[in-house]
């Protein structure tokens, strides 16, 4: 029995990481503010509920014990029906139930369960309406980021995004997609967009550092997303560059190349190459995936190792090679064609010197 | 016996005209007294080649592998072929605690911690690329002249060999560091094996010891690439280097020369001081190379690894051809009566074995079709036989346009190009371009041979209108020059000794070897003084 507890500890580990994201789902979904409160009124709730989980089935130990599978059936149909009709909550209920180990124990955890809701419900009421107002007003500078952002989006960007940035035929929706999405696109030069083509290209960005981080932080309000990254030169510096080394072969070498000279993909698309890109670029891109690019989340690659592959590239980048010109980074083509215009070129060269005529 | 003989501290009151023997003059003599080398020696040095600066590419290519065996033996010191697993621990920091075979580690060592390893390692390299690439170039020269007529098609043969050896050396070379590019490309090697019909997967297990990849594969490449090959390369070499000096060189028509001479330089001393010359000269491009341009930097690539694979990796440029005939095939593969051909076969197997049969095979096929069964030493211009220049162009650009897309992700990416134009303009153009290619050579062959015509008939024009007394315009044409000789007037054959009273002292004298033997080392050095060596005199052979 006491590794089940452990185990329903663990769960709880798992479960309480989930709660944000939970929470930021739901924020994403919605556009109503109200609702979004509740939202995460109610995730912080079950939070706690969960919290005092442990202690609850901690005391039935003495008693029979059902499989779990056994109970779980049992439960659910009551769950369902105690559920409160939004979905959120539902799944949330469903989830704290299936914790319980017996059918009196259910109950009581259900009653003690109601009672902690409705109890941390009101405690993030009361801490809501205590703290929203002072967090606006310390995020005064933001706003006015984001009002400048907002201005800044209506000029340049509204014509394809549309004006609430929902996205038009010409260009996507914009909700949603975070500001590290905006940093890397804006900061890259590829939006606002050259010309139309099979892929946006990398040129010189045509708004300021502030102006990218207040369009980003305009874009952020508009339901969040992956935010900047932020990566110091110390980071760089103390990370693996072993571990970014094979990270980078086994992610991103596929298509970048081994020495991130990039190569084609197909009709015109293609891997751009990371001459140019800046640390905090790498990471952005691998964690929004722009255009053909696969997203490389937090789940497959951590910061750690993100940073890691950041610092292998530049490094790889900007180290001077000791074997002497680069040729490209591509290998054996531009080493044959040096081969054939300079080798056998020059000696071509030295056979018409030593074999000219000489004067009779 | 007028040879000076005094000790070797002699005073310095000795007469002015005599000398004294030099150390290599004594050595000579005292190798003839033994093994009567003189006159072979004697023979060879006079042997005469002819001078034009075409026939010297073949000599970047022997240059270029007496470097690669000289660097070659150097690795041989360092590199370990051992697919045993290893914890990297050396110089390169970004790779320190990856775990690798001990080929790709000891090949790091060579290119961090060996002292000028890494200098050794790309002068190989680039002399490998040399090497095969001054083969073709040298091959195109043959081609083009029609040298390998008859009485050289074996020559022509054993060249073919040569190249494709060469292919094969080059590419057991790129793969050996076990890097990812190299496996990438063994497993093409290990596919391109399993796709042949029937025998395939015995080949591919026979080839790479079981399943790919192999344990003992690594120390088996080894072998094939510092002994077996090399071995074939050097026998291949001697023997084609044999057959030329029995055969002697070929060369272009001109004053003078015929069917039956040579004219030109004799090895000593001229042509020795100018191909070793040129030797100095091939090595000092392998060595800028080696030493400015960085070549296949294994470090930035990483261990092999199955699971990996990097954009944009190619072979070595002799191998492109048919990485771009695979990138050209369409995927049509075959299925029936219990097998299955892959797509493949055609463009990796088929294809090259298509055309290196028709190149070993062609002095025979033009010979059936020109019936031309006659010797010939003489060389033509390239224009003198359109069709033959138009086939060579043709070839050509079939083989350019495979070789192009074989780079066509690079070029796609160079030149912002989608890549799927580029396969299409590759699949395209290997079915379109060598027709034209062809059409277009001969027609240029048949015009510059026209003109040769008209000039040789109505002389040069001159650019001056004249009115005639009629009225009628005409411009004047001055006649075309005599050829004039590109040589001074050369020996074709060693010529006469100056060996007052000794007669002619090659072989012509009575007495047995051991006596004509010393007559001739009596002169072989100071004739060439006396002759004043570097100016060769005498006349052509009969």
């Amino acid at each position: 029995m006491s590794d089940m507890t452990a185990s329903t500890g663990n769960e709880n580990d798992m479960a309480a990481p989930t709660g944000p994201a939970d929470e930021a789902a739901a924020v994403t979904a919605s556009t109503d503010v109200t609702e979004a409160a509740e939202v995460s009124d109610v995730a912080g709730a079950v939070e706690m509920a969960e919290a005092s989980d442990v202690t609850e089935v901690a005391e039935p130990e003495a008693g029979p014990t059902e499989p779990e599978a056994q109970a779980e059936d049992a439960e659910k149909p009551e769950a369902a029906a105690s559920a409160p009709p939004t979905g959120v909550r539902g799944r949330l209920v469903t989830r704290t139930s299936r914790r319980s180990r017996g059918p009196a124990s259910a109950r009581r955890r259900r009653r003690s369960s109601t009672l902690v809701l409705s109890l941390a419900l009101m405690a993030t009421g009361v801490l809501w309406s205590v703290l929203a107002p002072s967090g606006s007003a310390a995020d005064s500078t933001d706003n006015a980021a984001v009002k400048a952002g907002r201005a800044l989006y209506v000029q340049g960007c509204s014509t394809c995004h549309g004006l609430n940035a929902a996205g038009t035929v010409s260009g996507p929706s914009l909700i949603g997609v975070g500001s590290a999405a905006v940093d890397f696109q804006v900061s890259t030069g590829r939006m606002p967009l050259a010309h139309p083509g099979a892929q946006a290209e990398r040129k010189d960005p045509s708004y300021s550092e502030t102006q990218i981080d207040q369009l980003a932080a305009y874009i952020q309000t508009l339901g969040g997303g992956t935010t900047t990254p932020e990566i110091s030169k110390d980071d760089l510096a103390d990370a693996d560059l072993t571990y970014g080394g094979e990270l980078y072969r086994a992610n991103c070498a596929q298509c970048h190349q081994s020495a991130g000279a990039g190569a084609p993909l197909t009709y015109g698309k293609y891997a751009p190459a990371l001459t140019n890109a800046t640390p905090e670029q790498i990471v952005e891109a691998m964690r929004v995936g722009p255009e053909s690019m696969p997203v490389f989340g937090s789940g497959q690659i951590d910061d750690e190792g993100a940073k890691a592959i950041a610092a292998y590239i530049i490094m790889n980048r900007d180290t001077p090679s000791p074997g002497g010109h680069k040729l490209g980074s591509y290998g054996p083509v531009p080493e044959g064609l040096l081969g054939w215009l300079i080798g056998i070129g020059g000696l071509l060269g030295v056979c018409l010197w030593i074999g000219a005529r000489q004067k009779v | 016996m007028t040879t000076t003989h005094g000790p070797a501290g002699s005073p310095a009151a000795a007469p002015k005209l005599e000398k004294r023997p030099s150390p290599v003059r004594k050595l000579n003599r005292a190798a003839d007294e033994r093994f009567h080398t003189q006159r072979a020696l004697r023979e060879n040095l006079n042997k005469v080649f002819p001078d034009h600066w075409s026939f010297m590419i073949g000599e970047i290519a022997l240059y270029s592998f007496i470097i690669l065996i000289l660097t070659g033996i150097y690795l041989t010191l360092f590199f370990d072929p051992s697919n045993t697993e290893v914890i990297y621990n050396g110089s390169y920091v970004p790779l320190k605690g990856v775990e690798m075979s001990r080929a790709y580690a000891s090949t790091l060592d060579i290119s961090f911690d060996i002292r000028a390893g890494l200098v050794f390692r790309q002068i190989h390299h680039w002399a490998a690329l040399l090497f095969v690439a001054s083969i073709m170039v040298h091959l195109f020269r043959v081609f083009f002249t029609g040298a390998y007529r008859k009485p050289r098609e074996i020559n022509w043969l054993i060249g073919v060999g040569l190249l494709v050896m060469g292919i094969f050396e080059g590419f057991a070379g790129y793969s050996l560091p076990d890097d990812l590019l190299s496996g990438t490309g063994l497993r093409i090697a290990s596919s391109i094996a399993q796709s042949i019909p029937v025998a395939g997967t015995w080949a591919s297990f026979l080839l790479f010891d079981g399943e790919w990849p192999g344990m003992n594969f690594l120390p088996r490449l080894y072998v094939a690439h510092i002994l077996l090959i090399p071995g074939l390369l050097l026998a291949l070499v001697g023997a084609h280097l044999g057959i030329l000096w029995y055969q002697k060189h070929t060369d272009f028509p001109g004053p003078g020369k015929t069917e039956d001479n040579v004219i030109g330089h004799r090895v000593f001393p001229v042509f020795a001081v100018k191909s070793g010359g040129f030797f100095m000269m091939v090595f000092a491009m392998l060595a800028l190379l080696g030493g400015l341009a960085q070549i296949n930097p294994i470090w930035v690539f990483g261990p092999y690894d199955p699971s990996k694979v990097s954009s944009a990796s190619q072979p070595d440029f002799y191998i492109g051809f048919l990485d771009g005939s695979t990138r050209l095939m369409p995927p049509w593969e075959f299925r029936g009566l219990g097998h299955t051909v892959a797509a493949v076969f055609w463009p990796t197997v088929i294809l090259p074995g298509i055309l290196f049969t028709l190149l070993a095979l062609w002095p025979w096929l033009e010979a059936k079709f020109t019936g031309d069964r006659e010797s010939h030493n003489l060389l033509q211009r390239p224009r003198e036989a359109p069709t033959r220049t138009a086939i060579g162009a043709m070839s050509i650009s079939f083989y350019l346009v495979l070789l192009i897309s074989g780079g066509n992700d690079v070029i796609a990416k160079t030149f912002s190009i989608s890549l799927n134009a580029m396969t299409w303009a590759g699949r395209v153009g290997l079915i379109i371009v060598p027709p034209i290619a062809y059409k277009a050579t001969k027609v240029i062959c048949i015009a510059l041979n026209k003109r040769d015509h008209d000039i040789a008939h109505h002389g040069i024009e001159t650019g001056i209108i004249r009115q005639l007394p009629t009225g009628e315009f005409v411009e004047d044409h001055r006649p075309k020059p005599d050829p004039v000789p590109d040589y001074p007037l050369v020996p074709t054959h060693r010529f006469e000794l100056p060996a007052p009273g000794h007669g002619n002292g090659d072989g012509h004298a009575k007495g047995g070897i051991t006596t004509r033997a010393r007559k001739a080392v009596t002169g072989f050095f100071t004739e060439e003084k006396t002759e004043s060596g570097e100016e060769p005199v005498g006349g052509p052979r009969h």
